[in-house]
C-alpha cells in the first residue's frame, strides 16, 4: 500500500430535526405506521404545491455557516427526474447548479495532525420513501412516510487520504451537527447516511485514478472497513496491471466485501431542470451575519478551551468535546467538584463504558453532574475507595439517587482502622507464605499482590494506602 | 446564436428508456421527426438578444422567500392514502420488485 496514495471524498446525507416535512405538514416522527404520515403533497397527487419549511431552510443555512461555507446569492430548487417506486412524483426536489452553499471546510485532527477537509457544496433536498422487499415473491412494499423528510447533502472535496481520516471527518461532522442541534445523526435510524468516492494512484502521480462509488455503509466502522477493503481491491488490480472500471459498489456488511451494483454505462441521466413550483430564496448579508454570531461554540473551539482552561491533555479534551452532552456534563460537574482531570477520567472511563453498554446518551439517563461530583467527593474525603465508587456507579444510573444515599443504605464505608485491618492482613500473610519469601528476595510485585488480596477479602472497602503501609512494615519488620 | 439542434434516433431511444417506454422502430422514427420539430420551434427563442437579461428560473419575477412554519398538520387517513392503489397489504403499497 505504501507505493499508493488513497483519494477519498465523502457525501453525507443528514436528516434535519424538524417537526414536519420539508414541503408539507406531515410529521417526521420515526417509526409511525406505514403511510400514516402522508398527504397529497408528499404523495405527489396532481394539483398540489410544495411550500418550503422555514426551519429546514434556517437549519441548512446555520449548518452551512458552521461548515465555513459561502451562501448562494439566489438559492433555487431543481427537479431530479427518475422512475423508482420509492419516488411517488417521479422526481425528487433537490438542488443542482445553485446549491444552498459552497466552498466550505472543516478541520479534523487525526494522528495528532490537523487537516482541513474542504466542503464542495451543501444542499437541501427531500428524502425518498422506504422499500421493503419480500424475497422470493418478486414483490416490494412501499412506505412513503419518509418521503419529503428534509435532508441536507454535504459533499466533501477528495481531500481525505485514508479510511481512518474518513472516519475522523465523519465524526467531526457529526459532532458539529449535534452541537448545532440540527440533526441527531443517528446512523442506525438513518438520520446520518454516507456514500464515498474512492480512488488510488501511484504515490506522486498527478492525475486521479478511476474512482468507485461506495454505498450502504451504516456505521462509522462500516465506512472505515468498506474504504479499506476498496482501497486494497484497487491496489491489487493495479499491481496485476488490470484496468479499474468506474462503478457503484455496495458494502456487504455480513461478507465484509464490496459488491458491484452498477457500472458507469448504467449511470442515471437525471435531466435536472428548475422546480417551477418553488420561488427562489435569498438570505441577506445582515441575516447571514446574525446567524453567524448566534452559532454556538463548536467542538474544535471547545476542545482548545478545555485544554487551555482546565489543563486537560489533547486526547482527554478530544474525547470530552466530541459529544456535546458529555462536554456540558463535564463543565457542570466542575462547578461542584474542582478536579478536571478526575472528572475527565471518570467520564471517558467507567461512565463511557456504561453508556456504550446501554447504548444511551448521558442526557437520557438519570445520572446527573451532582451525582458524579458527590461520588468524587466521597473518594476524595476517603469515605469510600475508588473501587467501591465504581461498584455503586451502575446503581446511580439505574435509580438516579445520590451516591451518599447508596453508601448509607448499604452500610458501605472505607476501612482505615489499623486494628480492624490487622486480622485480615494476618489471614492474607498466613495464606501467602510464598509471596512473603518473594518480597524478601526483592520482588516488589509480591507486595502489590498481597495488597490486592486484602482488598479482595474486604470487598474493596479497605483503604489501599493504609494496607500498603501496614504490609510493608510487617514484611520488613520480619513478619 | 440560433443553433439547429436535431434529435437523432439514439436520443429518442435513450429518452424512451429513461421513461420506461418501449417504442417500435416506426415510433422511434415518428418521435424523432416530431421532437426535432418541437425543438426547432423552441429554438426561435435563441434568436432573441438576451445580452442584458438575467437568467430566470421562475416566472414570478418578484416573488421570493415563500415559507411555511414548521408545524405538523393532519395527514391523510390510512384509508384515503391507499384508496387508489391497485395493490396493497398491511398499510403498504404493493409493487413489483425492481432491482436496480
Ligand atoms: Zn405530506
Amino acid at each position: 500500500m505504501k507505493d499508493y496514495e488513497i483519494v477519498i471524498g465523502l457525501e453525507a446525507h443528514v436528516q434535519l430535526l424538524t417537526e414536519s416535512k420539508v414541503f408539507c405538514g406531515c410529521s417526521t416522527k420515526f417509526g409511525l405506521a406505514p403511510n400514516s404520515s402522508t398527504c397529497p403533497v408528499c404523495l405527489g397527487l396532481p394539483g398540489v404545491l410544495p411550500v418550503l419549511n422555514e426551519k429546514a431552510f434556517l437549519y441548512a443555512i446555520k449548518t452551512a455557516l458552521a461548515l465555513n461555507c459561502r451562501i448562494q446569492d439566489i438559492i433555487k430548487f431543481d427537479r431530479k427526474n427518475y422512475y423508482y417506486p420509492d419516488l411517488p412524483k417521479n422526481f425528487q426536489i433537490s438542488q443542482y447548479d445553485k446549491p444552498l452553499a459552497y466552498s466550505g471546510y472543516i478541520e479534523i485532527e487525526h494522528n495528532n495532525a490537523k487537516k482541513k477537509i474542504r466542503i464542495t457544496r451543501v444542499h437541501l433536498e427531500e428524502d425518498a420513501g422506504k422499500l421493503i422487499h419480500e424475497p422470493g415473491k418478486g414483490l416490494s412494499y412501499v412506505d412513503f412516510n419518509r418521503t419529503g423528510i428534509p435532508l441536507l447533502e454535504i459533499v466533501s472535496e477528495p481531500d481525505i487520504s485514508s479510511p481512518e481520516e474518513g472516519s475522523a471527518y465523519l465524526q467531526e461532522l457529526k459532532s458539529i451537527l449535534q452541537y448545532l442541534k440540527v440533526s441527531d445523526c443517528n446512523m442506525e435510524e438513518g438520520s446520518l447516511r454516507c456514500d464515498a468516492n474512492i480512488s488510488v494512484r501511484p504515490r506522486g502521480e498527478g492525475s486521479l485514478g478511476v474512482k468507485a462509488e461506495l454505498k450502504n455503509m451504516n456505521s462509522f466502522k462500516a465506512v472505515r472497513d468498506a474504504l479499506s477493503y476498496e482501497a486494497k481491491r484497487h491496489v491489487e488490480l493495479l499491481r496485476k496491471g488490470e484496468r479499474i472500471v468506474q462503478e457503484t459498489r455496495l458494502w456487504n456488511e455480513r461478507k465484509q466485501i464490496t459488491e458491484l451494483m452498477r457500472t458507469k454505462e448504467e449511470t442515471h441521466d437525471y435531466r435536472y431542470f428548475p422546480e417551477p413550483d418553488l420561488v427562489p430564496f435569498t438570505v441577506d448579508k445582515k441575516e447571514i451575519d446574525r446567524i453567524k454570531r448566534s452559532l454556538p461554540e463548536l467542538p474544535q473551539a471547545k476542545k482548545k478551551r478545555f485544554i487551555a482552561l482546565y489543563g486537560l491533555g489533547k486526547y482527554d479534551a478530544g474525547v470530552l468535546t466530541r459529544d456535546m452532552e458529555i462536554s456540558n456534563f463535564f463543565e457542570e460537574t466542575i462547578k461542584l467538584f474542582d478536579n478536571p482531570k478526575k472528572i475527565a477520567n471518570w467520564l471517558s472511563g467507567d461512565i463511557a463504558s456504561i453508556l456504550n453498554e446501554r447504548k444511551i446518551t448521558i442526557g437520557r439517563t438519570r445520572f446527573k453532574p451532582a451525582h458524579l461530583a458527590e461520588l468524587l467527593d466521597l473518594i476524595h474525603t476517603e469515605e469510600i475507595t475508588g473501587k467501591m465508587a465504581k461498584e455503586i456507579l451502575p446503581e446511580i444510573f439505574d435509580r438516579g439517587i445520590s451516591p451518599k444515599e447508596i453508601v448509607r443504605s448499604k452500610g458501605l464505608k472505607q476501612i482505615k482502622d489499623a486494628g480492624e485491618l490487622a486480622s485480615v492482613i494476618d489471614d492474607v500473610l498466613r495464606e501467602n507464605k510464598k509471596s512473603i519469601d518473594d518480597y524478601k528476595k526483592g520482588k516488589v510485585n509480591a507486595l502489590i499482590f498481597l495488597v490486592g488480596q486484602v482488598m479482595r477479602k474486604t470487598k474493596g472497602q479497605a483503604n489501599p494506602k493504609i494496607v500498603n503501609e501496614i504490609l510493608k512494615k510487617r514484611l520488613e519488620g520480619g513478619g | 446564436m440560433p443553433n439547429k439542434k436535431t434529435i437523432d434516433e439514439k436520443t429518442v431511444k435513450h429518452v424512451a428508456g429513461l421513461s420506461r417506454i418501449n417504442l417500435s422502430g416506426k415510433e422511434v422514427k415518428l418521435y424523432q421527426r416530431q421532437l426535432t420539430g418541437i425543438l426547432g420551434y423552441i429554438n426561435k427563442l435563441n434568436e432573441l438578444d438576451t445580452k442584458d437579461t438575467l437568467p430566470t428560473s421562475h416566472p414570478l419575477g418578484n416573488l421570493k422567500n415563500v415559507f411555511r412554519k414548521d408545524s405538523v398538520r393532519k395527514s391523510l387517513s390510512a384509508e384515503d392514502v391507499l384508496k387508489n392503489a391497485p395493490a396493497k397489504k398491511d398499510g403498504f403499497f404493493k409493487v413489483p420488485k425492481i432491482i436496480e
